[in-house]
C-alpha cells in the first residue's frame, strides 16, 4: 500500500450549499497529482477539509494509513504535510530568510529549546540553501513585503518545502506569476519532487502548467470528481470539456 | 417558603429580561458586523440620562422626555456610533474596534460624571411601586410590568426577524454576509438596521432598569458584564441564546443575593461563565462554530 | 531609511536613559515617587504588551495580576520574608494563574479571553475586598517594608527609585531576548496571519497561552514592586479601572512595539500629574485619544512615528488575511 494520502467520501456543506460532494481519491508516493476544475467546483474547500482549516461534514482522510480527519493544521504540518494558499501569504514584516526559518523552526527541538536556543534555531544554513535553490538568495535580508509578486510566490513555495514535507498541497502556485518565472517554478517543483521524493497535489487553472507538471490529473466539477487520468486523456475527455464550456 | 421562592423567581425573570435585551443587541451586533461592543453597558446607562436632561433641563413631561430620549439614543448610539466609529474602523479588523469601544465606554462614563454629576439620581418607574397578590404570594407590580414589556419587546423582535422580509434579510446578513450580498440583500443597510435596533433595545433596557438601580454613571460596568455573560452563556451566535442567557442570569443573580451572599453576588454568574466556556463553549443554545483557525 | 530610523531611535533612547539616571537630582521626593510608579507600571504594561501586542489577545485582568503580586509580597514581607523570594513567588503564582485561566479560554475563537479576564478581574477584586482574614479587606495591609540588597536597605526614595529602574532594565532585557528568539518570530507570525502560521506548524494556541501567562507573570512582578513602593496595599487600585488603564497604555504607546509600554506609561502616569488641573477632563481626553488613534493609526503613537519617519508605505501585495479574531 503506497498511498500517502487516502481521501474517502469527503463531504462538506455550508448550510444548504454542498461544496464537496463525496470525493474519494488516493495519492501515491512520489507522484504529482493535479486537481483542475471550473471556478466554484470545490477545489480549495477540498484542500481546506483535508488540511484541517475546515471540519468536513462527512468522510475520512488518512495519511500513511493513519486517520487524520479534522486534525489541527499545525499538528498535520508536523506530521509532514505542508501547503500553500491560493491567496499569497508570506509574512511581510519578516525578512525573506526569517520567513523560511519560521517555516522550519517548529519542526525541530521543543518550545524550551526555541526559547533559550540560538536565534535562528540552527536553520540559517538550511534557509540559505533553500533560497539559493529558488534563486532568491540575493534577497535574503530584504523584508518579504518588499518583494515583487512573483518573488513572493516563489518564497511562498519555498516555505512549504522548508521542513522537508512528505506531502505538499499547493493551491494555485502559478497564479499571477509571469511566464518567464513559471518555467522556473515548474522546474524547481520537479526538482524537489525528484530530490526529496516529496508527493505533491496541485490545484491549478493554468492548463499548460498543470499538463507539463503533473503525472495524473483529477477533474472536479460541482464538488464531484468527473474525470481522472493522465494529462492527454483528461484533455480530450468530453465531460471535462463540457464542465468548462457548458452550463 | 414557596411564595418567597416564586417572588424571587419572578423578580429574577424581570431583571433577567432586561439583561436579555442588552444581550440580544450585543449578539446582533456581533453576528452582522463582527462588532464586539464593550460599551454596551454604558449604552444602557446613557439613555436614562437623556430622559433626565429632557425633564430637568428642557422641562419636558416624563413621556415626552422618554420619546425624545429614545430618539436621541437611536441617533447617537445607533447611527452615529455606526457611521463615526464602526465604519471607519472595520477594515482594520476586530481588535482596534474592541479597544475603541473600551475607550468609548470610558468616555461615556466620564462625560456623564463630569457634565451631569457623580451622584445617583432617582428615575421615574413605568409602573407604581405596589404589589399584587397571587396565590398568597406578593409580586411587585413593577417586576411584572418590566417582565411583560421585555417579553413583548423580544416577541416583537422575533416576529420582525422571522416574519418580515427585512427581518429575514437581516438574518441572512447575520449568517453569511457574502452569500446574502450575492442574493441581492442590501447588506450595508441591514447592518445599519442592526445598530438602530440595538440602540432601541438598550434605550428600552435603560428605561426599565434605571428606576431600580437609580441613574448613576457607573451603572454600565455591571450591566455590561451581565450582558456579555448572558450572551456567551446563551450562545454567542443565537438571539434565542441571549434571551435564555439573560433570564437565567437574572434568576441566578437574585437567588445568589438572597441565599448565598450579597457580597459575592457576582461569583455565581462568573463561575457559570467559566464553566460554560470550559465545557460547552458554544453556549447553551449555540451551534458549534466552524473552525477557521 | 532604516538607518535613519535607527539613529533617531538610538538618540531618543540615549537621551531618555540619561534623563532617567539623573532624574532623582532634579525632582523632589514626590516627583521621584511618580517616576518610580512609572517604572513599575511600565513593567505591567510590558507584560500586557506581550499578550496584546505580540499575541493579539485582549486581556482585562492585568490589574488582578498586579494585585495578586502586590498582596503576596505585602503579606510575606510583613511577616518577615525577604523581598526576593516573595517577588519570585508573586511572579510564578501569577504565571501559573494566567496559564490556568488562559488554557480553556484560548481554545475558543473570538475574544473570549477578554470576557473571561473581565470576569476574573472582578472576581479577584471581590476576594481582595471581602476576605478580611486574608487580605485585611478594606483595611488593607500597612507598613510594607522596602527591600534590602545585601544589608543595604532601600528605604530612601532615591535608592528605591534606582531599584525600580534596575528592575525595569532587567525586565526589558529579558523581554528583548524573548522577542529576538524563535518565540518572537512565532509571535509575529501568529499576530500577522494566524492561519498561515498554523499551516507552517506554529501551534498558535500554545504560543498565545504562553504570551498571556508570561504577561500575567510580569504583572505579578510589577505588583511585587508596587507593594514596597506605596507601602500600603488595599483593594482599591486593583479594580477594573487599572486593567483598562493598562490596556489603553499599551494601545496608545503602540501595541506590538517594544517601547510602546514605556511611552504609554508616560502618557498614563506622568501626564496626569502635570495636568492635575484638568483632572476630570483628563480621562475623557485620554479615551478620546484612544478612539481617534484606533480610527487613524491603530498601531498607536509609535506606529504614528513610524509612519512619519518612513515615507509612503510600500504597497504590500499580501492577500486579505484573517486578522486575529
Amino acid at each position: 500500500m503506497s498511498a500517502v494520502l487516502e481521501v474517502r467520501d469527503l463531504r462538506k456543506s455550508f448550510g444548504g450549499i454542498v461544496a464537496v460532494d463525496g470525493v474519494s481519491f488516493d495519492v501515491n508516493q512520489g507522484e504529482i497529482l493535479g486537481i483542475i476544475g471550473p471556478n466554484g467546483s470545490g477545489k480549495s474547500t477540498l484542500f481546506n477539509c483535508i488540511l484541517g482549516q475546515l471540519r468536513p461534514s462527512a468522510g475520512r482522510v488518512h495519511l500513511d494509513g493513519r486517520a487524520v480527519t479534522g486534525m489541527r493544521p499545525c499538528d498535520l504540518n508536523r506530521l509532514g504535510v505542508s501547503r500553500t494558499f491560493q491567496l499569497l501569504q508570506v509574512f511581510p514584516q519578516l525578512s525573506v530568510r526569517d520567513n523560511l526559518i519560521l517555516a522550519g523552526q517548529e519542526h525541530r527541538g521543543s518550545m524550551l529549546s526555541r526559547l533559550v536556543g540560538p536565534r535562528d534555531a540552527g536553520l540559517a544554513p538550511a534557509a540559505d540553501k533553500m533560497l539559493a535553490f529558488f534563486r532568491l538568495d540575493h534577497l535574503a535580508d530584504e523584508l518579504a513585503g518588499g518583494l515583487s509578486y512573483g518573488q513572493q510566490k516563489l518564497l511562498d513555495a519555498a516555505m512549504a518545502f522548508m521542513a522537508g514535507p512528505r506531502l505538499a498541497l499547493l493551491d494555485e502556485p502559478a497564479g499571477g506569476v509571469n511566464p518567464t518565472m513559471l518555467t522556473s517554478l515548474r522546474d524547481r517543483l520537479k526538482a524537489i519532487n525528484a530530490e526529496q521524493g516529496a508527493t505533491f497535489v496541485v490545484i491549478e487553472h493554468n492548463m499548460d502548467f498543470v499538463m507539463a507538471l503533473c503525472s495524473r490529473i483529477l477533474v472536479l466539477a460541482e464538488g464531484r470528481i468527473i474525470a481522472e487520468g493522465d494529462p492527454a486523456h483528461v484533455r480530450s475527455d468530453a465531460k471535462v470539456i463540457e464542465a468548462y464550456l457548458g452550463h | 417558603m414557596l411564595a418567597d421562592i416564586l417572588q424571587l423567581f419572578v423578580a429574577g425573570l424581570a431583571t433577567g429580561g432586561i439583561y436579555a435585551l442588552a444581550a440580544i443587541g450585543f449578539t446582533l451586533l456581533w453576528q452582522t458586523s463582527q462588532t464586539i461592543n464593550f460599551a454596551q453597558g454604558e449604552f444602557v446607562m446613557l439613555p436614562a440620562f437623556f430622559v433626565l436632561i429632557g425633564m430637568g433641563f428642557f422641562g419636558l413631561p416624563f413621556w415626552a422626555a422618554v420619546l425624545v430620549g429614545v430618539a436621541v439614543s437611536i441617533l447617537t448610539l445607533g447611527l452615529m456610533f455606526k457611521k463615526l466609529m464602526v465604519d471607519p474602523m472595520l477594515h482594520h479588523g476586530v481588535l482596534p474596534l474592541v479597544i475603541a469601544t473600551i475607550g468609548l465606554a470610558i468616555l461615556m462614563k466620564e462625560t456623564v460624571r463630569e457634565f451631569y454629576g457623580a451622584d445617583a439620581w432617582p428615575f421615574p418607574p413605568l409602573a407604581a411601586a405596589t404589589n399584587v397578590t397571587v396565590f398568597g404570594a406578593a409580586f411587585a407590580v413593577q417586576s411584572l410590568v418590566v417582565l411583560g414589556i421585555s417579553i413583548a419587546a423580544v416577541a416583537a423582535l422575533q416576529l420582525f426577524l422571522n416574519k418580515t422580509r427585512t427581518g429575514r434579510c437581516m438574518q441572512a446578513t447575520a449568517q453569511n454576509p457574502t452569500v446574502a450580498r450575492l442574493l441581492g440583500v442590501p447588506v450595508e443597510r441591514m447592518i445599519l438596521y442592526t445598530f438602530l435596533i440595538n440602540a432601541a433595545l438598550v434605550a428600552l433596557a435603560s428605561l426599565l432598569i434605571t428606576p431600580i438601580y437609580l441613574a448613576k454613571f457607573t451603572n454600565g460596568e455591571l450591566l455590561g458584564l451581565y450582558a456579555f455573560i448572558a450572551a456567551i452563556i446563551g450562545g454567542f451566535n443565537q438571539v434565542r441564546g441571549a434571551i435564555v442567557g439573560g433570564l437565567l442570569l437574572g434568576v441566578l443573580d437574585n437567588f445568589t443575593a438572597v441565599y448565598i451572599s450579597t457580597q459575592y453576588r457576582l461569583v455565581v454568574p462568573l463561575l457559570f461563565l467559566i464553566v460554560i466556556i470550559l465545557f460547552r463553549p458554544q453556549g447553551l443554545l449555540g451551534r458549534v462554530e466552524e473552525r477557521t483557525v | 531609511m532604516r538607518r535613519r530610523k535607527t539613529v533617531v531611535a538610538g538618540m531618543a533612547l540615549a537621551l531618555s536613559a540619561a534623563f532617567l539616571l539623573v532624574a532623582p537630582f532634579l525632582f523632589k521626593p514626590y516627583g521621584i515617587f511618580i517616576l518610580s510608579t512609572w517604572a513599575v507600571m511600565t513593567i505591567a504594561a510590558i507584560g500586557l504588551n506581550l499578550t496584546l501586542g505580540y499575541a493579539g489577545q485582549v486581556s482585562l485582568a492585568q490589574a488582578a495580576f498586579v494585585g495578586i503580586g502586590a498582596y503576596i509580597t505585602a503579606l510575606l514581607t510583613t511577616k518577615g520574608w525577604p523581598f526576593w523570594p516573595a517577588c519570585a513567588l508573586a511572579g510564578v503564582a501569577c504565571f501559573v494563574t494566567g496559564w490556568a485561566l488562559g488554557y480553556p479560554a484560548l481554545r475558543l475563537q473570538h475574544h473570549y479571553l477578554a470576557f473571561v479576564t473581565l470576569a476574573f478581574n472582578t472576581l479577584v477584586y471581590l476576594v481582595f475586598r471581602n476576605e478580611e482574614w486574608l487580605t485585611g479587606g478594606i483595611y488593607g495591609i500597612s507598613n510594607v517594608p522596602r527591600p534590602s540588597l545585601a544589608g543595604w536597605s532601600m528605604n530612601g526614595a532615591h535608592a528605591f527609585y534606582y531599584f525600580c529602574l534596575a528592575a525595569l532594565a532587567l525586565v526589558s532585557l529579558a523581554t528583548w531576548c524573548l522577542i529576538r528568539s524563535p518565540w518572537g518570530r512565532a509571535f509575529v507570525a501568529l499576530r500577522e496571519n494566524p492561519m498561515r502560521a498554523l499551516s507552517l506548524g506554529v501551534d498558535t494556541r500554545r504560543y498565545t497561552l504562553m504570551a498571556f501567562a508570561l504577561g500575567a507573570g510580569l504583572g505579578g512582578i510589577s505588583g511585587a514592586l508596587y507593594a514596597p513602593l506605596v507601602q500600603f496595599i488595599d483593594p482599591t487600585p486593583f479594580a477594573l479601572g487599572l486593567s483598562l488603564n493598562l490596556l489603553l497604555m499599551v494601545v496608545v504607546g503602540g501595541s506590538g512595539y517594544f517601547f510602546g509600554p514605556f511611552l504609554g506609561a508616560i502618557v498614563a502616569v506622568l501626564l496626569p500629574e502635570w495636568l492635575r488641573f484638568a483632572q476630570g477632563y483628563y480621562l475623557m481626553g485620554y479615551a478620546m485619544l484612544v478612539i481617534v488613534l484606533m480610527v487613524f493609526c491603530p498601531t498607536g503613537l509609535l506606529g504614528l512615528a513610524d509612519r512619519l519617519v518612513t515615507p509612503a508605505a510600500k504597497a504590500v501585495p499580501a492577500a486579505a488575511r484573517e486578522v486575529a479574531a
